[in-house]
């Protein structure tokens, strides 16, 4: 039985560079990162010493508040830097990888047969538990917390977001038995949401809750998903998983291999050929984007262009990213550009700005802030693209504000800094919504547990 | 070099001294800064800034600003020769009329902008924030709500009191509490009250010439109403606001147009305007039913206006004016949008009752929307709080 959402209210921003549905193979980086800052709100504690060799799936580092937490290495080779920053923070364990790779062996399982106990250190010792995310706070799921119930979002509606039934095509045995493990993990049902035109991929998994999900984006957004399905209360936790993420756990279960492999999208004005490309977490961005990156005051980011970091050519692709972004700098002024009228740009409004006679153009943006920081003016804009049940600028003020009793009270549970990317993008007052929601939640995780 | 290159290595020059908000605030007049979104946020953005949208409010006040200067010279002349009244099309956009205007009008503007923009760059540059696009729509409202012949520098004095009482000790754009406009309006009807209500002071001269042989008339209509005398103008004239009052608040009908702008590209909340209509028509039948129940006479001294039609209450006076460009200030109005529909209410209500029972002074828009400001928060409050409680409903623990 699916149950359909439908959403009204959000924006879809039709961008240039959506990537063709054809995959090259790129050549396997010679060096390879893993950031401890792609894991929010983990302390890592290094194991892995300078000059060390490595296997695929061999601990790299683990989380200092529990040990059960291991973040390994996705491939073979050796430890060549420990990157540090201010107050010897660590930024990146760098790996040069071996010609020939060695993957560590985890021993298949059958995961109809495994207890929920075995799942979950099997997760944890084959580096898989960081996979897992929950909600509140949008970090690791905390082992020790039982979630309610478990959400899987198949459907990608963020701009230019890499095609999931493309990706993932061939790969309903990891899925299943994937999922299948999981499931295991909670009392609750296991929801999963996929697109009004979704293949037999997704709706032919077994012991899933279906849910076919329409409407602008952020519809695809796990946040909208879990906040019309079973929205998050005061001492509750949910836990999320993507699909692609999932296929990685299928995989080890089924082959006892730690795979890191996966389909990225190669995506934006600023790339030659926007396609698909396969890579291994944490590769080399150069690598991955090799001779289809046009690289003139280019801003290349890991991941999508609302909520996905930037990244420099010679950084490395995000641990949980499967789309690489490439789009113009801006960093350039524009006489008059406050007030003339504007036909390249999308807008919300129709200030001047024309988006809204060509709702199915698609735009080349650049990353230009088209006007200066201010405070808070306009009102009632935000909730046109917000469709939680939450009111968005009062949150966000509560969580400038530091209200604890407010943050609780307006829904600082529900939310993750993503679901507040399209209020950040359509800001008149081009405020840091993200940045606001993710301090906010860092504080209320510091002082409410 | 290049004008853009020019400034920008200005800019560098001046970046983190004193003066460098003040000279931002030009730059950034001129060109669209070169500012790129942060690494870790949304890294494209929509098109339009808070100037752009600041820039839409006042290009939808420049009709009633048109209009308003040819309404000083018509109203001055009517008021001389009240033949020019017959054809109004063929005395009202006479060069005569604007020349009136641009005499009396422009430099109301440019006081207003002058003073308020000058306050604004002195606390720009001695708290360090930017100049912000506040005091842009404000400037232009102020000569649009005040009578023609208003002394300029009362004007400049109510416009210091408004800009740093009513904003910036408030912490500036987005932060205040009253709208800036109102309580600079406010300021010059509690100082100088002779100045700003009577039968005299909206018709250019009229003051001057009392007691000499070629005394005019300025009575407003609702002046007229309110000493329960007959009305002289027409209802087409009242809706194209051939008639005297304020500088801008005269056409309802222009003051429409520039609602359908603001509607249109959604700056502007629909939702106030229409709940302002809506209030004061309520309003204006209740009293209309009092006066038609027989409830008050003729003999009373509120009758006049009680008895105007409620549907005429919406025409005269600032209602219009007050419901399209100062209630809907999205800074100092309501920001929920269940919270604007009676924020917006309650100021037609108030502004109506106002109207009627004030016995100084026969109009209450803007006493109106200054008390809802004042409310404002507080229908927030209880909306928000109706999304709380339904959180705390389905919340399983409770906390103490």
């Amino acid at each position: 039985m699916s149950k359909d959402i439908r959403i009204k209210k959000g924006l879809d921003i039709k961008l240039v560079g959506e990537a063709e549905k054809n995959t090259t193979t790129s050549s396997l980086s010679s060096v390879y990162a893993v950031k401890p800052e792609d894991f929010h709100g983990i302390t890592p504690k290094l194991v892995a010493k300078e000059g060390a060799k490595v296997k695929a799936g061999d601990t790299l580092f683990y989380s200092k508040s529990d040990e059960r937490i291991l973040f390994l290495s996705p491939v073979s080779g050796k430890v060549t830097e420990v990157v540090r920053g201010a107050r010897r923070k660590v930024l990146a364990v760098k790996i040069a990888a071996d010609t020939k790779q060695v993957h560590k062996d985890f021993g298949t399982k059958n995961v109809d047969k495994l207890s929920a106990e075995e799942v979950k250190n099997h997760l944890f010792a084959s580096g898989c538990w960081p996979f897992i995310k929950q909600r509140p706070y949008d970090i690791i799921a905390n082992p020790n917390q039982a979630p309610k119930a478990i959400f899987i979002s198949a459907y990608a509606s963020a701009p230019l977001a890499a095609d999931l039934e493309y990706t993932l095509a061939g790969k309903e045995a990891e899925l299943q038995a994937a999922v299948t493990a999981i499931a295991k993990l909670t009392e609750g049902k296991v929801h999963l949401s996929v697109g009004q035109n979704a293949s037999s991929l997704f709706t032919s998994l077994k012991g899933v809750a279906l849910h076919k999900v329409s409407g602008p984006h952020p519809s695809g957004n796990v946040g909208t998903q879990i906040a019309k399905i079973d929205p998050i209360n005061k001492g509750e936790v949910v836990w999320i998983l993507t699909p692609q993420d999932l296929v990685v756990i299928g995989e080890l279960f089924l082959t006892g291999k730690l795979n890191m492999t996966r389909t990225v999208a190669l995506t934006g004005s600023q790339f030659s050929t926007p396609q698909y490309t396969t890579a291994i977490a944490g590769a080399c961005i150069a690598d991955v984007t090799a001779k289809n990156l046009q690289n003139n005051n280019t801003r290349v980011i890991s991941g999508n262009v609302l909520s996905g970091k930037e990244v420099k050519e010679d950084g490395f692709l995000g641990y949980y990213d499967n789309q690489i972004t490439a789009i113009p700098e801006g960093d350039d002024y524009e006489f008059f550009g406050w007030n003339k009228p504007i036909f390249n740009k999308i807008s919300t409004s129709r200030a001047f700005t024309f988006s809204w006679l060509t709702p199915n153009k698609k735009y080349d943006l650049n990353t230009n802030t088209n006007g200066e920081h201010r405070a808070f003016v306009v009102t009632g804009a935000y909730e046109e693209v917000f469709p939680l049940d939450i009111y968005p600028m009062q949150l966000l003020k509560a969580f400038m504000y530091k209200d604890l009793d407010e943050m609780e009270a307006l829904g600082g549970y529900e939310v993750a800094p993503e679901d507040f990317a399209l209020t950040e993008f359509i800001c008149v007052s081009k405020q840091p919504h993200q940045k606001i929601i993710r301090e906010g939640l860092d504080l209320m995780r510091e002082e409410l547990g | 070099m290049s004008l853009k290159q020019n400034l920008h290595n200005l800019k560098e020059k001046y970046r983190g001294t004193k003066m460098a908000p003040a000279f931002n605030a030009i730059h950034t007049f001129l060109y669209l800064p070169n500012e790129v979104t942060h690494t870790g946020g949304t890294h494209i953005k929509a098109a339009d800034d808070l100037k752009r949208t600041m820039n839409i409010v006042i290009i939808s006040l420049i009709p009633c600003l048109l209009f308003g200067m040819f309404n000083a010279g018509y109203q001055h002349y009517a008021a001389i020769d009240p033949s020019l009244r017959g054809d109004v099309f063929a005395n009202f956009f006479t060069m005569d009329n604007l020349w009136i205007g641009i005499i009396k009008v422009l430099p109301l503007v440019i006081v207003s902008y002058g003073v308020g923009l000058l306050v604004e760059f002195i606390f720009a540059v001695i708290k360090g924030h930017e100049v912000e696009e506040g005091y842009l729509v404000t400037g232009m409202l102020v000569p649009l709500i005040v009578p023609i012949d208003t002394p300029l520098w009362m004007l400049a004095v109510a416009v210091v009191f408004g800009v740093v009482i009513g904003k910036e000790v408030f912490g500036g754009t987005g932060m205040n509490i009253l709208n800036p406009a109102l309580t600079i309006r406010a300021f010059l009807f509690f100082a100088y009250p002779t100045w700003m209500s009577g039968d005299k002071v909206w018709v250019y001269d009229a003051v001057n010439r009392t007691g000499t042989a070629d005394a005019i008339s300025g009575e407003t209509i609702l002046g007229s109403y309110a000493q329960n005398q007959e009305v002289i103008y027409s209802t087409w004239d009242k809706f194209m606001g051939f008639i005297p009052g304020s500088v801008g608040e005269t056409s309802t009908f222009l003051i429409l147009i520039g609602a359908a702008i603001l509607v249109f590209t959604k700056i502007g909340s629909w939702r106030i305007i229409v709940s302002t209509f809506a209030g004061a028509a309520v309003m204006g039948l209740i009293f209309n039913l009092v006066t038609s129940s027989g409830i008050i006479t003729e003999s009373s001294k509120f009758y006049g206006l009680m008895n105007t039609v409620w549907w005429e209450h919406l025409m005269i006076g600032g209602l219009a004016f007050g419901a399209v460009f100062m209630a809907t200030d999205p800074v100092t109005g309501s920001q929920t949008n269940k919270g604007k529909w009676i924020y917006g209410f309650l100021i037609g209500f108030f502004s109506i009752m106002i109207r009627v029972f004030n016995p100084a002074y026969p109009e209450g828009v803007f006493l109106a929307i200054l008390l809802m400001n004042v409310f404002a928060p507080t229908i927030d409050h209880y909306v928000v709080q109706g999304n709380v409680n339904k959180r705390l409903k389905r919340a399983k623990v409770k906390t103490a």
